[in-house]
């Protein structure tokens, strides 16, 4: 099967050889391994960026899932930004209510679209509305700004994971805040190889980060991780873009989170048995939910 | 190469709230459904690590049950899968196993009806995107993302032959196949993807085929 780039270091010498930006490389492979026409992708990635704008506009509008454990928030922030009070400023405080916002529709069991998976919608169109206010963008570069998070995470995908039963929450949230990240600084006129760097300082900070979700359902602790991925993004990218580079490669680092995911103990991927889950007010909220705890409660005290 | 697309990355458009519980999981539904040919009657659905945990809180039993009701990741539907199930006549079961399966997100569908009776194994792998991994005892492993024959056959020297040649008369070039069989002289199975659309005029033909016993498909 013809393949353009396998890893980022790949990524980064095509389009740095032949001056193109990554999101072209990420489209020309697509043409290449899928047979499709340059257009059909193109519109495809349009229909995904209008699922995303409704799902953040919906958001915004305040939602509240079904379990009662999360909603709401993004109207909260939004509210708070509008203040003009906001500590951080107001382009991260739009990045992270808007990733709240698409997360609490998911929770919500509405439509989404996975960047790269559903428990970490948040990050990649939060961050993409906020930064679009900042750098006004055409719809073409914020079409790009999906194609460049997808190169990334394609990487990711192929040679670690993106589930967070197989690798926890830094091949999700850690994922995705590294993949809008790398997205950001292309649309910032940054180079791909500081796009490269925005990505692995990012998930430099996402290592580790286990998948403990309450009573198992996506919302405590995930859509709070959202809005810290979103933030995480925005500034890996500022750091890339004044110049700060990854001391390990980004391929290493890919392959540190692969190695981390590995080892991490099954209690901490997804099961709900671990982390959050397994606290004494996770574990009430599932005999809430539920009716029943499933958690084991042998390592817990409550 | 397990994810050959862009849009496995930045995609599916779905129903919350898992991409591998509820997304993927649907998709493995959607695969049975559309192997089996028909709506099944039943269905008992074995749930294997991650998806045995946290099955009713990512809704991994309604899209399941959506997806063999050929609901697509992003079908409203989803969320009242089981009432039209019920509406349907579709009666179904799931049964959250102990044992470790070798992926965490694993399930083990068997469906029937009073023609037949249908096991596959699906695996759930991230973002939305799934494999299978067996079909009625045979170990393989389909992706879904290029169309597929799968030919059940009688293990039978020159089918193999006859399968791609019939194939290649049509233009249509493989991208992937596998071969297996219980035990020699048996039941075998052919897995086939393949690059371009595949046509009712060639699966009327391999259907006549000496030695071919069904055939099924997947489009893309």
């Amino acid at each position: 099967m013809e393949v353009l780039f396998s890893n980022v270091k790949e990524l980064v010498a095509l389009a740095e050889s032949q001056s193109k930006p990554i999101s072209e490389i990420m489209i020309e492979q697509e043409v290449l391994m899928t047979k499709r026409t340059r257009e059909e992708i193109i519109a495809q990635m349009d229909a995904n960026l209008t699922v995303m704008e409704n799902a953040v506009e919906k958001g915004l509008e305040g939602v509240y899932s079904k379990s009662g454990l999360t909603g709401g928030d993004a109207v909260l922030l939004q509210n708070y930004m509008k203040t003009g009070k906001s500590l951080s400023g107001d382009l991260i405080m739009d990045a992270i209510s808007k990733a709240v916002a698409t997360n609490e529709v998911n929770a919500a069991m509405g439509t989404i679209c996975a960047t790269p998976t559903a428990g970490a919608a948040g990050i990649v169109p939060g961050t993409l509305f906020a930064v679009k206010n900042r750098l006004n963008p055409t719809r073409e570069q914020m079409i790009n700004y999906l194609f460049t998070s997808g190169a990334f995470g394609f990487v990711v995908a192929n040679n670690a994971s993106i589930s967070g039963a197989a690798g926890g929450c830094q091949a999700e949230t850690g994922s995705a805040g590294s993949m809008a990240a790398a997205a950001i600084v292309e649309m910032a006129g940054g180079t791909p190889q500081q796009s490269a760097e925005a990505f692995s300082i990012v998930m430099k900070n996402m290592l580790g980060l286990v998948c403990d979700p309450v009573a198992g359902l996506v919302e405590v602790p995930c859509v709070k991780r959202n809005a810290m991925g979103a933030a995480k993004a925005v500034v890996g990218a500022d750091m890339a873009l004044a110049g700060v580079v990854s001391t390990i490669p980004t391929d290493e680092v890919i392959e540190a989170m692969h190695k981390i995911g590995q080892s991490m103990p099954s209690a901490l991927r997804e099961t709900a048995k671990g982390g959050l889950a397994a606290t004494p007010t996770g574990k009430a909220l599932e005999a809430k939910i539920f009716g029943t705890a499933k958690v084991d409660s042998g390592s817990v005290t409550s | 190469m397990k994810f050959r697309s862009v849009f496995d990355i930045i995609g599916p458009v779905m129903i919350g709230p898992s991409s591998s519980h509820t997304a993927g999981a649907a998709r493995i539904g959607r695969v049975a459904r559309t192997l089996f040919g028909r709506q099944p009657e039943w269905a008992k659905i074995h749930l294997y690590g991650s998806f045995a945990e946290t099955y009713k809180g990512h809704g991994t039993d309604v899209a399941i049950i959506g997806g063999l009701l050929d609901y697509d990741t992003f079908d409203e539907r989803i969320k009242t899968a089981f009432e039209e199930a019920d509406r349907l006549g579709l009666t179904y079961e799931f049964i959250p196993e102990e044992e470790e399966a070798e992926h965490p997100n694993t399930a083990r569908l068997v469906i029937g009806d009073t023609d037949g009776v249908m096991e596959l194994i699906g695996i759930s792998i991230g973002g939305g995107t799934m494999e299978v991994t067996e079909l009625n005892g045979f170990p393989l492993r389909l992706s879904g993302h290029f169309p597929a024959l799968l030919i059940v056959h009688e293990d039978r020297a020159g089918v193999i032959a006859s399968v791609s040649n019939s194939l290649a008369s049509q233009g249509v070039n493989i991208a992937h196949m596998e071969c297996g069989r219980k035990e020699k002289g048996e039941m075998a199975l052919m897995v086939i993807e393949v690059d371009q659309f595949i046509n009712e005029a060639l699966i009327d033909e391999l259907k006549t085929l000496k030695h071919v016993t069904q055939v099924s498909t997947l489009a893309n």
